[in-house]
């Protein structure tokens, strides 16, 4: 179980890396946190000849929050983003939903963007990009450009990034106020990729939902996003509609999908599976969205730098080959 | 006096090298060595047409590939059939590297030898071999059908079948007033060492003798099997295990085919090869255990006592058979457990499929067997409206009837006779500890608040300890320093730990003074190995009995030079005296001094030592007639049968209405290994083993398709429970001394698995109520078993429809 053969470049600069990115093509592959990448060229199921190790690049280890968004860098770990308590007040949904993404050691060096770039269908970030209406930003040669969540999510595994372009950071978008998430999953064993999941958003207005929508994690191909406005919309969380409002929710859920099978649960199981976690998970978004945190968000802009990783010793791999 | 050490929770003295990293691993040796790496078969039943290494070969840094026909005879035949039984009628083994066919995938047929694993690897992705595919043989029921075969000439795919029957089983079932039949299915798991498999060869040409390291259980074994297929005289050939990341079973089995080639390699190229397992191969190319289908039969009369038991089952032993049948036999005798059959009759397929071959799994056949057995008293405990708990009390061997032979012969060849126990203090414990009486009322409540809940039990008995033989060698150095060395080896059990406080209980020395050397045959070159919960019993007696036999030597000789008689001495912390008088005393490594008479002073011990020093007496010679020089002596023990240690285990579970998902809410244990060394290292066993259980019930399996192919070949998706998985295990102790040794021990090692498969299957049925009868169980599966049950297609337990259950927890 040892990699092929590859180059490593250990670019300094986006501008550098785009370069290298550039002369290379579908020959390289980037690598920031490596969660995905090294097993997958340890078992050769992948045999890229040049890797391209962004983990020297500045500037692309901050967590922003704007008065839209919380901008994540392509350095920014998980558990970087996960602690930051600037981005929790301002949309609590990102660290609801990665203290679900696998375990403590793997969220220290994983990247959330590198999450994102990777779009698997079990992974928690690409559906809460989608959920919170978010954008990739993007380097190339021909220089930047933002593709919105819905362009960006071709299929499983599968981006419309281009080979010779680098994902420099996310913007997940801030939720309007009176508005509430949540997220769960339900996994085989705690911390492994989901047999079915889901984040929420409910947003009450004058004591009633006036939105509510969901995304998915490993029961659709993409990251896609549900409305349930028609479900619970304008009915009052925990009054006597609720229960019924909730069925419908869920009904919408069980439509919506459409999960696959596999040796850890069947197609059947998990739609009956995300239909529950849906129909337990939206009372809690809608508690919360009249509660703190999700009530208290803190519209200033503020500006938060992280290390790119919480121990510097934990470097990306390879960072020490030129 | 000594402070007690036998007995008492003393902290692992290896754990403080193991935890901060000091610990010395296969793969940590070896640095300048080539490396070995493996072409492996992608097909799990072909023929091999061709095989082509020219793209290969002029990789920079290959060393060697090597093919079956490039192999001289003794490392070209069939490897060694470990285990012959006169049942085993059509036993198979394969070859180092495959002959013309490959049986399961991931068999090896090519070898690359390299600068490094790296090259090593990039040579194997480039050796091209073309296979004619044969039809696959996967799953039990395909072998048993025998319409497509694993191996040409053996019909049915039969390994071996065997029957063994105490008393007229069909006459008692024609006569019972109730009979039950189970179908019941188990599936695959493996044991998973965090290490790997490997060896690492050194070959001195000058000398012509080759020096192995193998993350193994028995270094003994390896270096006799490397011996034997390499030609090399014993005297030429040594192994050494360093530490070991764990074995749980498949590290007993050798050799390996690596484990030949590498070694062979080593010779042939006059330089050092090393092969570290990675864990695709040991998916895929070790072992697995478990899998059996099941049909039991069972008559009882009217107060659930058992009339007879007739089980058939059919084990799958994989693609080949060179640990014998060893598995299905501990089934098919173990399955009694602490139970009393009236007749009993047992008859057992082993066959062939095309995957990975079969070798024990800690727990080895048992947690199968129990599996049977406690899903039948669970069947007759519903059948008939008793407790669960009282219908196994019933049927109970009781303590004034040990020993207790059941007719049949075990594992080892030898009767299977137990020789202690005490079931019904063991189960009053257990129902104590989980609050069994109480549990009908806990039901309710939390029914009340619509959630589901079980309860579970499980009994059994395992043969531990199991022969031929162990020894142990006890040796004082002048500093008064103690060197023990056994031959088995140590995979974190806590030998260094548990074998010291042997010795420094039977001394009278300090645990810091007390050095524990295992698995170097250098230092001990007749061992058997770590399986089967035999080290505490084995070596343990063996060294405590080198150990008396270095104190009566020790008495002696200072008896002698205090001029008083050995009965008046004792040994207190290192120290020998007169009882009753201390100050008249000498230290034992005074008496090691005194024991070995020298010619030079090299240090201030061997200059007290030499024949001039001391009181000199010229018509004795230097070494008393009869004494050998030194402070040091070895026992071997050898017992005439196993030692049979015992558990209970009861788990309460809540599953979700819904989603089906399963919580293990209480897990407790109540453990008998008799005397226990250190209740601590037991409680660490039984917490590991009650892990791997929980792995086999809930999480692990052998995710083969119909090609052959293993679809969960790493630690992604076969899933070994986590620490969040496993529920917090009370356990408490019985101890029931065994007669057998001279410590009274009994095994612990592989008990804290065996019964966990049924309880959590009993738990699950109960709180469900409708039966379990195939594990492990997952989610999804049970909620389609709950939909089947829906359906009509899985009838309830007879407990939801009797109006007034006599059973507590209905």
């Amino acid at each position: 179980m040892k990699p092929a053969p590859f180059e490593h470049h250990a670019p300094l600069t986006v501008e550098q890396a785009v370069a290298v990115l550039t002369e290379v093509g579908h020959d390289g592959k980037v690598l920031a946190g490596g969660q995905s990448l090294i097993p997958i060229l340890n078992m050769r199921l992948a045999s890229p000849a040049h890797l391209v190790d962004i983990n020297r690049v500045a500037g692309l280890d901050t967590v922003e929050v704007t008065p839209d968004a919380v901008r994540v860098g392509a350095l920014v770990r998980h558990a970087g983003l996960e602690r930051s308590e600037s981005a929790y007040a301002a949309l609590p949904l990102l660290r609801q939903a990665l203290v679900n993404v696998a375990h403590p050691a793997i969220r220290n060096r994983g990247t959330t963007v590198g999450s994102i770039a990777h779009a698997d269908a079990a992974g928690e970030m690409p559906a809460i990009l989608a959920l919170t209406d978010g954008v990739v930003e993007v380097a190339g040669p021909t220089g930047s450009r933002e593709i919105a969540w819905s362009d960006f999510f071709l299929g499983a595994l599968e981006t419309s990034l281009a080979a010779e372009e680098l994902a420099v950071a996310v913007r997940f978008g801030r939720l309007p106020a009176g508005t509430g998430t949540a997220f769960t999953e339900a996994a085989r064993r705690h911390g492994d990729y989901a047999m079915a999941g889901v984040g929420v958003t409910v947003t009450v207005t004058d004591g009633v939902v006036s939105g509510a929508r969901a995304s998915f994690v490993s029961v659709t191909d993409v990251p896609s996003v549900l409305d349930l406005g028609p479900a619970l919309g304008g009915v009052e969380p925990g009054s006597g509609a609720w229960a019924s409002a909730l069925d419908d929710a869920a009904e919408a859920v069980r439509d919506h999908v459409d999960p696959e099978g596999d040796i850890h649960a069947s197609a059947d199981y998990r739609r009956m599976l995300v239909t529950e976690l849906t129909r337990r998970v939206l009372p809690q978004a809608a508690d919360r969205a009249t509660t703190a945190p999700n009530a208290a968000f803190d519209r200033e802009s503020a500006v938060t730098t992280l290390s790119s990783t919480p121990n510097a010793a934990f470097g990306g791999e390879g960072a020490s080959d030129d | 006096m000594t402070t007690q050490m036998f007995g008492a929770p003393i902290r692992r003295k290896e754990d403080p090298r193991l935890v901060t990293g000091g610990g010395r691993y296969l793969d940590d040796l070896g640095h300048d060595a080539l490396a070995a790496a493996f072409v492996r078969s992608p097909h799990a039943h072909a023929r091999i047409v061709d095989i082509d290494a020219s793209d290969a070969i002029d990789v920079e840094g290959v060393v060697g590939i090597y093919v079956h026909e490039d192999l001289p005879r003794s490392v070209g035949e069939p490897m060694p059939l470990l285990i012959p039984h006169p049942t085993l009628t059509h036993g198979r083994t394969g070859y180092a590297l495959a002959k013309d066919q490959v049986n399961h995938v991931g068999e090896a047929v090519v070898m690359v030898v390299a600068t490094d694993r790296y090259v090593a690897e990039d040579a194997c992705q480039r050796i091209r071999v073309s296979y004619e595919q044969l039809p696959v043989v996967v799953g039990i029921e395909t072998a048993r059908d025998g319409d497509l075969l694993v191996h040409d000439d053996v019909p049915g795919n039969v390994a071996a079948h065997m029957l063994q029957e105490v008393g007229d089983v069909d006459a008692a079932m024609a006569a019972a007033p109730h009979t039950l039949t189970l179908d019941l299915d188990i599936e695959r798991s493996a044991c998973m060492p965090m290490e790997g498999k490997g060896v690492y060869a050194r070959w001195d040409t000058e000398r012509g003798e080759l020096r192995m390291y193998s993350s193994t259980q028995t270094s003994t074994g390896v270096r006799a099997a490397v011996a034997a297929r390499l030609e090399l005289p014993l005297a030429k050939v040594e192994c050494i295990a360093p530490d070991v990341g764990g074995g749980f079973g498949v590290k007993i089995m050798h050799p390996w085919p690596e484990e030949v080639l590498v070694p062979w390699a080593a010779r042939l190229l006059g330089r050092p090869v090393k092969w570290a397992e990675d864990r695709r191969e040991h998916f895929i190319s070790s072992a697995h255990e478990r899998g059996q289908l099941q049909r039991v039969t069972v008559a009882f009369d009217d107060e659930g006592h058992l009339l007879a038991l007739d089980v058939k089952f059919w084990h799958d032993n994989g693609a080949y058979t060179p640990y014998g049948i060893i598995v299905p036999i501990i089934t098919s005798t173990q399955l009694l457990g602490p139970y009393k059959p009236g007749t009993y009759r047992c008859e057992f397929w082993s066959l062939y499929t095309n995957t990975v071959l079969v070798t024990p799994y800690r727990g080895a056949g048992r947690p199968q067997g129990c599996f049977a057995m406690e899903r039948t008293m669970d069947a007759i405990a519903d059948e008939l409206g008793l407790d669960r708990a009282e219908v196994r009390s019933r049927n109970f061997i009781l303590p004034t009837e040990m020993p207790w032979d059941h007719g049949l012969l075990f594992q080892d060849g030898r009767p299977l006779k137990y020789d202690s126990g005490d079931f019904p203090a063991s189960l009053a414990k257990l129902k104590e500890l989980v609050g069994w009486d109480d549990f009908a009322d806990y039901r309710r409540a939390a029914e009340a608040e619509g959630r589901k809940v079980g309860l579970g039990i499980g009994c059994y008995v395992e043969g531990t300890g199991v022969g031929p033989y162990e020894g142990g060698h006890i040796q004082i150095e002048t500093s008064g320093r103690v060197n023990v060395s056994t031959g088995l080896t140590s995979q974190g059990q806590g030998h260094e730990t548990v074998f010291a406080q042997i010795v420094a209980q039977e001394l009278g020395v300090r645990m810091e003074d007390v050095h524990v050397t295992t698995g170097d045959t250098r230092k001990m070159a007749y061992a058997v190995g770590t399986f089967a919960s035999r080290a505490a019993v084995m070596s343990g007696s063996a060294i405590a009995l080198g150990a008396r036999k270095v104190r009566e030597k020790a008495l002696r000789i200072a008896a002698d030079a205090l001029e008083v008689s050995p009965d008046d001495l004792e040994i207190v912390e290192g120290t020998v005296r007169v009882k009753g008088a201390p100050a008249t005393s000498m230290s034992l490594g005074t008496v090691s001094v005194l024991s070995n008479p020298l010619r030079y002073a090299f240090d201030e011990a061997a200059k007290a030592a030499t024949q001039f020093a001391g009181t000199f007496d010229p018509d004795k010679p230097p070494v008393a007639e009869g004494e050998e020089p030194g402070l040091e002596g070895k026992g071997f023990y050898s017992p005439t049968q196993a030692t049979f240690a015992n558990g209970m285990h009861a788990a309460i579970v809540e599953t979700d209405p819904v989603t089906a998902e399963i919580k293990i809410l209480r897990y407790c244990v109540i453990h008998d290994c008799g005397t226990m060394i250190n209740p601590m290292i037991v409680e660490g066993q039984v917490h590991g083993g009650v892990a791997q259980g929980v792995g086999g019930a809930l999480y692990e399996r052998m995710a083969y398709d119909e090609s052959g192919q293993l679809l969960n070949a790493s630690y992604m998706d076969f899933l070994m429970p986590y620490a969040s998985e496993v529920p917090t295990i009370e356990a408490d102790h019985l101890e029931t001394p065994s007669p057998l040794n001279p410590l009274g021990i009994k095994g612990a090692g592989e008990a804290g698995c065996i019964p966990v498969t049924a309880v959590i299957a009993s738990a699950i049925e109960d709180a469900e109520g409708f039966p379990i009868t195939r594990m492990p169980i997952s989610p999804y599966e049970l909620w389609e078993l709950r939909r089947r049950h829906a359906d009509g297609e899985i009838p309830s337990l007879h407990r939801l429809s009797r109006t007034s259950s006599k059973e507590p927890s209905a």
